[in-house]
């Protein structure tokens, strides 16, 4: 075994080599722009890129031509919903989220609102997922968008997608979910989901960073988007700029090794998953599974250590790389969003960690990294004056704090 | 976000952690900070009430690892001091000990509070015992 391991897998996977060997051939030796239209440098590239837009469809339900390759996930989020807002501005001005999308999402349509876009922020259930009932309540004949995610890059919950889209769809309202985290992971598919518009990247399935896709639509409803940056109307007018082709190959590489591989991979995963998380709650008192385990990413779990404060836990698992929601890692200097959202409280977000499991972790590191971790939160419990309260049965909550 | 090996050396080896009696009239308690805001903070000391010396100081932090640094490095700070020696640490004087980065200077302010806290409720409390000594006698 290695140190350090990477179980942070939700944030960026390692590429799978297969994929890094389909791509290799298209840095040097194939490297025509796909749209040269007239010499065999053109059309082996074009040929290339038709091959991933082919298993990237498979792999989501789709058809090639409604594959619209981008930059990644961030740019993929940004054209779905200022695409929409902006060709479907006559019809209505209103786009209905939820709190705990990620910010590729939150923020596009923060700007959203600032052009006169009217947004609602669903809240989530303390199990993670969108209140059905609410959704519904919060349609109106304005609403042109429901922007809702499939799977939660924090706390791996996994929203009732299918019954999304298909309120959207009865409402006449389309649907676009963020699917980086579950493409590839679980079963995806654009039909029987109801998607109108979806989400994915590569560096999130074992391919490469920088590539991503959006799925558009083009039959029931014929889907259409805006473009967002001016330029040679490559992807059917939708996003211009010569297509990345190492970066697409590599990118339908992944799906079709995704595809092949998921019954025997998310089993796998499940397995690990549910080993850590019998390991530390055997181990320790007090921890917390955030988000519902019935509706769940098999790679993900995210876990609350009461009385712990998460930075100082990632320091004690220094040879682990995994994230926390403590607002000592954010850049913000707050606690997780996500985590606030299920209503649980500010200590437990300070005191989560987030477990993502990916393609190459082994049973040996995750029976290290639960023994190591259950060291490290005995230790700084001992460290704790919160833990000794509890102890002494003081109630927390009661506490009058002098708060800085 | 790299850590000074000073804060690495309090957080794997953090001194004087522990509690003391609270009820203790010699005993001044400290508790800085909420749960919600990720970091609090317990100091105590013990001080001998004839020549005002701190004999002993103990902490318990709930908090990142230059909290729970500038909390153990108050600690040993506090052996020997008066306690209005005791008030004069500043919490610059802990970031510059523990090279601590601007994010982190709060840490610090937290740890100076902690002090203060603890040296005034000794002093509260000595005050009601030297009140209460001399109604007894």
């Amino acid at each position: 075994m290695k140190l350090p391991i990477y179980m942070d897998n939700h944030a960026t996977t390692p590429m799978d080599p297969r994929v890094f060997e389909a791509m290799k051939p298209y840095f040097t030796e194939v490297f025509g722009n796909a749209a040269s239209r007239n010499h065999s440098f053109g059309w082996q590239a074009e040929e290339a890129v038709e091959k991933s837009r082919k298993q990237i469809a498979d792999l989501i339900g789709a058809t090639p031509k409604e594959i619209v390759f981008t930059g990644g996930a961030t740019e993929s989020n940004n054209l779905a919903l200022k695409g929409v807002a902006e060709m479907y501005a006559e019809k209505g001005n209103h786009i209905i989220t939820a709190a705990t999308e990620h910010k590729a999402i939150l923020d596009t349509c923060k700007r959203l609102e600032k052009s006169g876009i009217r947004v609602t922020y669903l809240p989530v259930q303390t199990n993670g997922l969108v209140d059905l009932d609410m959704l519904r309540d919060a349609i109106t004949d304005k609403t042109i968008l429901v922007s809702i995610m499939y799977a939660n890059n924090e706390i791996g919950v996994v929203q009732p997608v299918a019954e999304i889209g298909k309120i959207a769809k009865e409402r006449g309202v389309l649907f676009h979910t963020d699917a980086v985290q579950a493409a590839g992971k679980i079963p995806v598919n654009v039909i029987k989901d109801n998607i109108d518009i979806m989400s994915i990247t590569g560096h999130k399935l074992y391919g490469p960073k920088g590539c991503g896709a959006l799925y558009v639509r083009r039959k029931g409803p014929r889907v259409q988007i805006t473009a967002q940056m001016d330029g040679g109307g490559h992807e059917r007018g939708m996003r211009s700029g010569t297509l990345n082709v190492p970066g697409i190959v590599g990118l339908g590489a992944a799906c079709a090794l995704c595809q092949a591989e998921m019954p025997e991979e998310s089993r796998r995963m499940a397995f690990l998953r549910d080993k850590l998380r019998s390991k530390l709650e055997s181990q320790l008192d007090e921890v917390y599974v955030n988000g519902t385990m019935e509706h769940h990413l098999p790679n993900n779990l995210n876990i609350s250590f009461a009385y712990v404060e998460g930075e100082s836990l990632l320091m004690g698992i220094n040879d682990i790389a995994v994230s926390s929601g403590s607002a000592c890692t954010s850049a913000t200097l707050e606690p997780s969003y996500v985590l606030k959202a299920l209503g649980a409280g500010d200590d437990l977000a300070h005191s989560s960690i987030r477990f993502g499991l990916g393609r190459f972790n082994t049973e040996e590191e995750v029976d290290y990294v639960a023994g190591k971790v259950i060291d490290v939160v005995r230790k700084l419990r001992e460290l704790s004056p919160l833990y000794e309260m509890a102890k002494e049965g003081i109630d927390l909550s009661k506490v009058q704090w002098a708060a800085h | 976000m790299a850590y000074s090996n000073k804060v690495l050396d309090h957080y794997n080896n953090p001194r004087n952690v522990g509690s003391m009696d609270k009820s203790d009239p010699n005993v001044g308690t400290g508790m800085v900070g909420a749960p919600e805001c990720g970091d609090v903070m317990k100091l105590q000391v013990k001080v001998n009430p004839e020549t005002g010396i701190i004999e002993d100081a103990k902490f318990k932090t709930f908090g990142c690892g230059s909290a729970i640094a500038s909390s153990s490095l108050a600690t040993e700070w506090l052996y020997g001091k008066t306690v209005d020696e005791a008030l004069q640490i500043k919490n610059t004087d802990i970031v510059s000990e523990l090279s601590l980065p601007p994010v982190k200077i709060h840490c610090s302010v937290l740890a100076e509070d902690a002090i203060k806290a603890a040296i005034t409720d000794y002093k509260q409390k000595s005050a009601l015992h030297k009140t209460e000594s001399v109604l007894v006698s």
